[in-house]
C-alpha cells in the first residue's frame, strides 16, 4: 500500500521522458524514473521515499534493445534480468543476475533499476566493471556516455536517466566465474559478491556487499595477479588491501565478511585456473 | 505516451482470465491490490507486499509476476491470469492428490508459478523446480508435497507426449 | 449391511478443505470485501523505551479521508490473558519499538498510513533492557514499575515487583541437594537465542462493527474467539452474549494468533466513529514488529549422574524472554518449568522458570508452547553429558527414559494411558536415521555427514477447566451438519472431526458437512483452538454428540420400527434391528422427526450435542510446582542428518526423522504433514531466523526479504515420518493431541547433529555460518589462511 498518490507517464521516446521530467520538475514536483519499478513500489510503501511524478521508461525503444551492434553489446535499461538471463548473451553477466532476488522478481527486476538501485548491492555492476563496459545518459543537457564505474556511487545529475549499457563484444566469452553467499538462505542480499573474468592472463574482480557500493579495485587486483606469491597469500594480502572499510551489520560482522571473501577468492582461483 | 493521475482516479481496461474489466485506479495501486478490490479477485494473496513471498503470484503475459511489484497501470494491455482462470490446470488438481496444502493461503501463488514452470519447462530438473519456486514461502508444509506435486505433473506431461 | 460405510479413522482421507483452498475460492478474512468499511493503521513507536511527553495529531488531522484518531488516554486500562499488564495503546510510557501509540480511522488504507505516519510524538528516552540476560540484573531498569499492582487473570502467575520478573515458577522435587551433591558425574552448560517470528503468511487482521442495539460483530484471525469475548466483557464491560466473534479459515497461525492484540485496537477505533464497520490489518512488517512473536530464551542446566549412569538430580533455569508484556509467555515459563526435565525420569529436580520483561516487542504462544525451547536445552545437555560419560548419546536417552510408574517434575503420576512409549520412539527413530557407534563419516567429495537426535515430550497446557463442545445437526437427506468452535488453521482439524463424526455415527465422511468458519452466535464454546487440545476435546465432545444424536435416532427408530431401543442399532445411515439388520428404516426418514402413513408424527429434528471438559487439572503449587497439569504426555523423537561443508561453513540437511507417539492416529497423511511441516519450521526456526536488534533495541530484519526463512531447496531432502499408536484411553478412538509435536526436537537434532560434525558445542540458535564460525571460536575480524 503505497501511502501516497503520484502522476504516472509513459513516454514513446526519450526526448518525450526529458520533456515531461523538465515540465513537471518546474512545478516543483518531486519526479522519479522507474524501469522494474519494484524499488519504487517497495521503498514507497515502506517509507523510505516519495514521489509526485513516476516517469516509467519501459515504452522508449532505445531502452528495450538487446542486440549486437558492430563491436558493442547494447542492452536496454529496462531489460529484464531474466530477459539477459535467458539470452545469455554476456554469460557472466547471466550468472550475476540469476542469483539476484527471485525467479518470479527477476520477470520484473531491470538492469538498470538494479544499476540505479539505492541499496548498495547493485550486483549486475559487477560484471559490467570487470568488462569495461559504459553507460549512455541522457538528460536535459543531452546524451553522454560515461564508464560503468561512474554508476557504483550512484547519483546521477537531477533529471538524467540511463538508457543503455554498451558491453565490448571482445569482453563477453572470456574465462569468467561469478559467486556469491548470503546469510542463509539463497535468495538474499549478498555479504559478499564477486565477478571475475581472465583478459590477457589477468584477473579482474568486482566485489559487493563488502562496502557502502560495489568496487574493482587496482590495488587488489595487483595482488590477486602477483604471480610470485603462492595462492593463499596472494588471497590474503589482497583482503588486507582491501581500499575501504568492511561493512559490519545484522547480515555479518566485517569479520566474517572477511572470511567468506577468502573463500570465495579461494573458489574463484580453482575456477579460473580450470579454464582455458 | 500514457497517463494516469492522481487528483482523480483513472479508468483503465485491464484483461484479466479472458475477461476485460474497466477499472477505477490511482497511479500508486499495485495490480495486487486492483484484482482484489476493484476485481474482487481474491485468490492471489496479502503477504508481504514487497515481493518477497509470491503469495501474490499472478501470470502476466503467462510469467509469473508478483502483483504486489506492479502498478494497475503497468498492467494495461498485458494478459493477466490469475488462479480463478486456472480451475482446470492439472496442477491445481496435483496440489491436491498429494497432499500439498496445509493453510492454503500460499497454494494459489504457488499453483501459478507452478502451472507456468512445467509450461515453459517440460524438462524442468530439481535445479530448475528450485530456482523457480524459491520465488514461494510456504510456512506449512515444509515444501516436500508441493515439490512432488510439480514432479507428477512433469511426468504425467511427459507420458501423455 | 456394511457396506456404505468404511472405516475412517486410520485411513488418509482427503482433507474436506483442499480443493476449494487450491482454487482459491476459500475467503481469509482480508478477502471478505466490504465495501463502505473503514480502514484503521496504527502509529507507533519509534522509541524502545521512553516516556511519552505528548502526542500531536493535528498533521495527521489535515488528511482528508481521517475520520477519527484514537490514543492511549482513551483507553489507559492495562489488558492481558494471564496477568493484566498491557494498555493496548501505549499510555505515559512505550515500553518496545513499533508499539502501538495512536489509530487513525480513515476512509481508505493509504489515507490512514499517510496519516499515521503524520503522527508526531515527544518521546523522554528512558535506558533500555536490550537482553534477557540483562533484565535480569539487579540494576537493570526497570521496565514496568507496577507490576505487583497488575491484576492477575487466571491463577500460576508471579510478578516479582521491583524486578523484571513477570512471573517466577517453581518446581521443587526430591531434594536436589543431596542428591546432587551424591552424584558420581554432573554437567552444566548453558543456552540461548533471541526472539523470532511465527511468520504465518497471512497477516494479523480484525474488523470490528458495533450495532446501534449494543451488539459487537467482530471477525478476525484469530484461535481464541471465545477469549475475545471474555476479554471485551472483562476490559470493555460488554455483555459476553452481545459480543459475537466470526472466524475463517486463517492462513496459518503457529500459536502466533492465539494472543488477543488487534481487536481491542479495532473496538476502540470502531467506538471512535460510531461504531461504524472498521478494518485493521497488519502489513508484514507491523506483524512482525508490533504484533507478539515467539519468545527468547537463556537456560542453564545441570545434570548429575549416579554410578551406572542413570540420572538422580537435575536444575533448571529458564530465562522466558516475554519482551515487553508478558501476555502468553507467563504461561509458557509455566509451562516449560512443568516438563522441564524433558521425557526423562529424574527423582530430585530443582527448577526456577522466569518471564522476563525486555524493550523488545512482546512474545505470545508458538507452536509447542515453551518445548521447543526446553528441548533444545535438554536434548543438548544430553549429547553433551553422554560423551563425558562416554557413552552413546542413545544408550544414555534410553537407560534413562521416563515410563509408567514415573513422576512427572510436578509430581504427576505416569501411567500406560497418560504417556506415550519414549523408548519405543528413540528406537525407532535410531533405525530411520540408520544410527551408528560413530555418527560422523566424510563423503567422497569432502564433506562431513553427522547426525543428532533429540526425545522430547509435552502435555498439553490447558487451563484445568479447558472444553470444547459440538453440535450435529441431521438435515432432511440424513447427512450431518457438524458445527464447533475448532479453528481451520491449515492443521486439518475439521477433516479429522468429521472423520471422528463418521466413524462414530458408521456414515460415509462425505456426509458430514463440517461448518469451516466459527461464529461464536451458535458454534458452541470452545477454550482455544492451542496446545493440540483439540483432536482430544473438540474430538471428545464430537463423539459425545454423536453418542447423543444415536439415542435420539434410536428412541425414534423405536417408535417407527415398534420395538426397544436395545434391540437397535445405527449404521450405514440406517436405523436397524442389530439380531436382523435386514429390518430398519432409513435416517433420511426419521431426521426430522417420523411421519406415520397416517400422518402421526413423533421425535423432531435430531440434533446431537456434546461437550468434554478437562478433569482431574489442579494448579501447580507456588513453592513446590506439585500438581497434575495435564491430561496427557505425547512422546516422540527426531533425527536429522546433515552434510558439513568445513571449509565454508556451510550444511545441507539431508534427512529428518519424525518418529511420534500419538496414540490412534486418526488420519494418517493429515498427521504426517503436521509432523513434517513442523519439523521444518523448527528447522527454519533453528537454522536461520532471529530478530537481530540494535542498540536502540529496533529490529534490523523486520521483512520477509532480511527475515530469511528456508525456502524451497533448503527444507530436508528427505522427511520420514512414523507413528507408533499407543492408545490413549480417553483420547477420541485413542487419539491423543499431536498439532504441535513436529517442531519439538527439532532444534535439538539439527544442533546435535552440527555439534558432532564441527566438533564444537552449538549451544546458541540460529545455526547461521557466522554463527558456527564464530562459536568455532575465530577471532572476530582476524582471518587465518
Ligand atoms: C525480492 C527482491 C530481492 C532483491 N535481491 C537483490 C539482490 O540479491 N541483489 C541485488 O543487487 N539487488 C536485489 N534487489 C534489489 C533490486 O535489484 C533493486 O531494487 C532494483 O533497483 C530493482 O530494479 P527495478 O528495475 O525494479 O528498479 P526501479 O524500481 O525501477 O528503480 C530503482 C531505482 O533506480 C531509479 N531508476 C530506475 N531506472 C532508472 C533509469 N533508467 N535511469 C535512472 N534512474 C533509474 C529509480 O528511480 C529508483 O530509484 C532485490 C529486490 C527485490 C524486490
Ligand atoms: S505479497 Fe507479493 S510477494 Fe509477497
Ligand atoms: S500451506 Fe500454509 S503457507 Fe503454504
Amino acid at each position: 500500500m503505497i501511502p501516497f498518490n503520484f502522476d504516472y507517464f509513459k513516454p514513446d521516446s526519450t526526448e518525450e521522458a526529458i520533456k515531461t521530467y523538465t515540465s513537471e520538475w518546474k512545478l516543483g514536483k518531486k519526479v522519479v524514473y522507474f524501469t522494474g519499478g519494484t524499488e519504487v513500489i517497495t521503498f514507497s510503501r515502506g517509507g523510505k521515499m516519495t514521489a509526485d511524478a513516476v516517469i516509467d521508461l519501459k515504452g522508449i525503444p532505445d531502452c528495450t534493445v538487446l542486440e549486437m551492434v558492430g563491436e558493442k553489446l547494447i542492452i536496454g535499461a529496462a531489460i529484464t534480468l531474466n530477459q539477459l538471463i535467458e539470452s545469455d548473451v554476456f554469460p557472466l553477466l547471466s550468472e550475476t543476475a540469476r542469483r539476484i532476488a527471485d525467479h518470479t522478481s527477476r520477470n520484473k527486476i531491470t538492469i538498470g533499476g538494479n544499476l540505479m538501485s539505492k541499496l548498495n548491492y547493485k550486483e549486475c555492476i559487477l560484471p559490467l566493471l570487470v568488462a569495461e563496459a559504459v553507460v549512455v545518459i541522457v538528460g536535459p543537457k543531452g546524451m553522454e556516455e560515461l564508464p560503468a564505474e561512474k554508476l557504483a556511487s550512484g547519483i546521477l545529475e537531477e533529471g538524467t536517466f540511463l538508457t543503455q549499457i554498451k558491453v565490448p563484444v571482445s569482453n563477453l566469452n572470456l574465462p569468467y566465474t561469478s559467486l556469491k553467499r548470503t546469510r542463509t538462505t539463497k535468495v538474499g542480499y549478498p555479504i559478499v559478491s564477486l565477478a571475475a573474468l581472465i583478459k590477457e592472463d589477468r584477473i579482474r574482480v568486482a566485489f559487493s556487499g563488502l562496502d557502502e557500493y560495489p568496487f574493482r579495485s587496482a590495488v587488489v587486483e595487483a595482488t590477486l595477479n602477483d604471480r610470485t606469491l603462492s595462492d593463499e597469500q596472494r588471497i590474503s594480502k589482497a583482503i588486507a588491501k582491501l581500499p575501504t572499510s568492511i561493512s559490519d551489520d545484522f547480515l555479518a560482522s566485517k569479520g566474517f565478511r572477511k572470511f567468506t571473501l577468502g573463500i570465495l577468492l579461494t573458489e574463484m582461483n580453482t575456477v579460473l585456473e580450470g579454464q582455458p | 505516451m500514457i497517463m494516469s493521475n492522481t487528483s482523480k482516479y483513472t479508468v483503465i481496461p485491464l484483461l484479466v482470465n479472458g475477461q476485460s474489466h474497466d477499472v477505477m485506479v490511482r497511479s500508486a495501486d499495485t495490480l495486487l491490490h486492483t484484482l482484489r478490490e476493484q476485481i474482487g479477485l481474491t485468490g492471489a494473496k496479502h503477504a508481504c507486499g514487497n515481493g518477497d513471498c509470491g503469495a501474490c503470484t499472478v501470470l502476466v503475459d503467462g510469467k509469473p509476476m508478483h502483483s504486489c511489484l506492479m502498478l494497475a497501470v503497468e498492467a494495461v494491455s498485458e494478459e493477466i491470469t490469475t488462479i480463478e482462470g486456472l480451475k482446470h490446470s492439472e496442477m491445481r488438481q496435483a496440489f491436491v492428490e498429494q497432499w500439498a496444502i496445509q493453510c492454503g493461503y500460499c497454494t494459489p501463488g504457488f499453483i501459478l508459478n507452478c502451472h507456468a514452470l512445467v509450461k515453459e519447462h517440460p524438462d524442468a530438473d530439481d535445479e530448475k523446480i528450485e530456482e523457480w519456486l524459491q520465488s514461494n514461502l510456504c510456512r506449512c508444509t515444509g515444501y516436500y508435497e508441493i515439490k512432488q506435486a510439480v514432479k507428477f505433473v512433469l511426468e504425467m506431461n511427459k507420458k501423455n507426449g | 449391511m456394511q457396506n456404505g460405510f468404511h472405516k475412517t479413522v486410520g485411513t488418509a482421507e482427503q482433507r474436506i478443505d483442499a480443493i476449494e483452498k487450491s482454487t482459491g475460492n476459500v475467503k481469509y478474512l482480508g478477502d471478505k470485501l466490504t465495501k463502505g468499511m473503514l480502514h484503521a493503521k496504527v502509529a507507533t513507536s519509534t522509541e524502545a523505551h521512553a516516556i511519552i511527553k505528548s502526542i500531536n495529531t493535528m498533521e495527521a488531522w489535515k488528511v482528508p479521508g481521517v475520520h477519527a484518531i484514537v490514543t492511549g488516554d482513551m483507553f489507559p486500562f492495562p489488558i492481558g490473558p494471564i496477568l493484566a499488564d498491557r494498555p493496548p495503546l501505549a499510555f505515559k510510557k512505550v515500553r518496545y519499538y513499533g508499539e502501538p501509540v495512536a489509530i487513525i480511522v480513515a476512509e481508505h488504507p493509504y489515507q490512514a498510513k499517510q496519516a499515521a505516519r503524520k503522527i508526531i510524538v515527544d518521546y523522554e528516552p528512558l535506558p533500555i533492557v536490550n537482553s534477557v540476560e540483562q533484565a535480569f540484573q539487579k540494576d537493570a531498569p526497570l521496565i514496568h514499575e507496577q507490576s505487583g499492582q497488575y491484576t492477575k487473570i487466571i491463577d500460576n502467575v508471579y510478578p516479582v515487583p521491583g524486578t523484571n520478573i513477570a512471573s517466577h515458577i517453581k518446581i521443587r522435587k526430591g531434594d536436589f541437594g543431596q542428591a546432587w551433591a551424591a552424584c558420581t558425574d554432573t554437567f552444566t552448560a548453558t543456552y540461548s537465542f533471541n526472539l523470532s517470528d511465527h511468520a504465518a503468511m497471512e497477516t494479523r487482521s480484525a474488523t470490528v462493527e458495533i450495532n446501534p442495539d449494543g451488539r459487537v460483530i467482530v471477525h478476525s484471525t484469530s484461535q481464541s474467539p471465545y477469549t475475545i469475548k471474555k476479554i471485551f466483557n472483562q476490559f470493555f464491560n460488554l455483555e459476553v452474549g452481545k459480543v459475537i466473534v466470526h472466524i475463517p479459515m486463517l492462513g496459518g497461525a503457529f500459536g502466533g494468533k492465539g494472543a488477543v492484540q488487534l481487536e481491542p485496537l479495532a473496538y476502540l477505533a470502531s467506538n471512535a466513529v460510531g461504531g461504524k464497520l472498521v478494518k485493521l490489518h497488519f502489513e508484514r512488517e507491523e506483524d512482525m514488529m508490533t504484533a507478539p512473536c515467539h519468545i527468547g530464551f537463556n537456560a542453564t542446566v545441570k545434570l548429575g549422574v549416579n554410578q551406572e549412569g542413570k540420572l538422580m538430580a537435575g536444575q533448571y533455569t529458564f530465562l522466558i524472554e516475554a519482551g515487553a508484556y508478558s501476555d502468553q509467555a507467563a504461561g509458557i515459563t509455566r509451562a516449560a518449568a512443568l516438563d522441564c526435565t524433558g521425557p526423562y525420569h529424574i527423582p530430585n529436580v530443582w527448577c526456577d522458570s522466569y518471564c522476563m520483561y525486555t524493550n523488545h516487542p512482546y512474545a505470545t504462544s508458538f507452536r509447542g508452547y515453551g518445548h521447543p525451547e526446553l528441548t533444545f536445552a535438554i536434548e543438548r545437555t544430553m549429547d553433551q553429558f553422554a560423551n563425558k560419560l562416554k557413552m552413546d548419546p542413545i544408550e544414555f536417552r534410553l537407560l534413562n527414559a521416563i515410563k509408567p510408574g514415573h513422576t512427572t517434575p510436578t509430581q504427576s503420576v505416569l501411567t500406560v494411558n497418560n504417556i506415550g512409549d519414549a523408548a519405543k520412539c528413540i528406537t525407532r527413530a535410531k533405525e530411520l536415521i540408520e544410527w551408528t557407534s560413530d555418527p560422523v563419516s566424510t563423503t567422497k567429495d569432502g564433506l562431513i555427514r553427522a547426525k543428532g537426535v533429540a526425545l522430547f515430550w509435552k502435555t498439553s497446557t490447558t487451563s484445568t477447566n479447558a472444553q470444547a463442545g459440538a453440535i450435529l445437526l441431521f438435515e432432511p437427506d440424513g447427512s450431518v451438519k457438524l458445527s464447533c468452535a475448532a479453528v481451520e488453521l491449515g492443521q486439518g482439524t475439521k477433516t479429522i472431526l468429521a472423520q471422528i463424526a463418521a466413524e462414530r455415527l458408521k456414515m460415509d465422511v462425505s456426509e458430514i458437512h463440517v461448518t469451516m468458519e466459527v461464529n461464536t452466535q451458535y458454534t458452541p464454546h470452545q477454550w482455544r483452538t492451542v496446545a493440540s487440545s483439540t483432536t482430544f476435546l473438540a474430538g471428545n465432545a464430537v463423539l459425545a454428540a454423536a453418542d447423543d444424536a444415536i439415542r435420539q435416532l434410536k428412541k425414534i427408530g423405536a417408535v417407527a420400527l415398534q420395538c426397544s431401543e436395545e434391540d437397535l442399532e445405527v449404521g450405514n445411515s440406517r436405523v436397524y434391528i442389530k439380531s436382523d439388520p435386514m429390518k430398519g428404516i432409513a435416517i433420511k426418514t426419521i431426521a426430522l422427526g417420523y411421519k406415520f402413513p397416517d400422518g402421526h408424527t413423533v421425535g423432531g429434528q435430531v440434533i446431537g450435542t456434546g461437550v468434554k471438559m478437562q478433569r482431574q487439572l489442579t494448579t501447580m503449587d507456588k513453592e513446590t510446582g506439585f500438581g497434575d497439569p495435564g491430561p496427557w504426555w505425547s512422546v516422540g523423537a527426531q533425527g536429522v542428518e546433515i552434510e558439513w561443508d568445513e571449509r565454508n561453513f556451510t550444511y545441507k540437511i539431508i534427512k529428518a526423522v519424525t518418529v511420534m507417539d500419538g496414540g490412534t492416529i486418526i488420519n494418517p497423511m493429515t498427521a504426517t504433514q503436521q509432523m513434517r511441516g513442523g519439523i521444518f519450521l523448527g528447522l527454519s526456526i533453528a537454522s536461520g531466523e532471529s530478530f537481530e536488534f540494535n542498540e536502540q533495541g529496533v529490529i534490523q530484519n523486520p521483512d520477509l526479504r532480511t527475515y530469511q526463512m528456508m525456502r524451497m531447496g533448503d527444507q530436508p531432502s528427505e522427511y520420514i515420518v512414523e507413528f507408533i499408536e499407543t492408545p490413549s484411553e480417553d483420547g477420541p478412538f485413542g487419539a491423543r493431541g499431536i498439532g504441535e509435536y513436529g517442531v519439538i526436537g527439532a532444534a535439538a537434532a539439527l544442533a546435535n547433529s552440527l555439534s558432532s560434525a564441527t566438533n564444537v558445542e552449538m549451544n546458541k540458535l540460529p545455526l547461521t555460518p557466522e554463527m558456527i564460525w564464530r562459536m568455532k571460536g575465530e577471532a572476530y575480524d582476524s582471518v587465518q589462511f
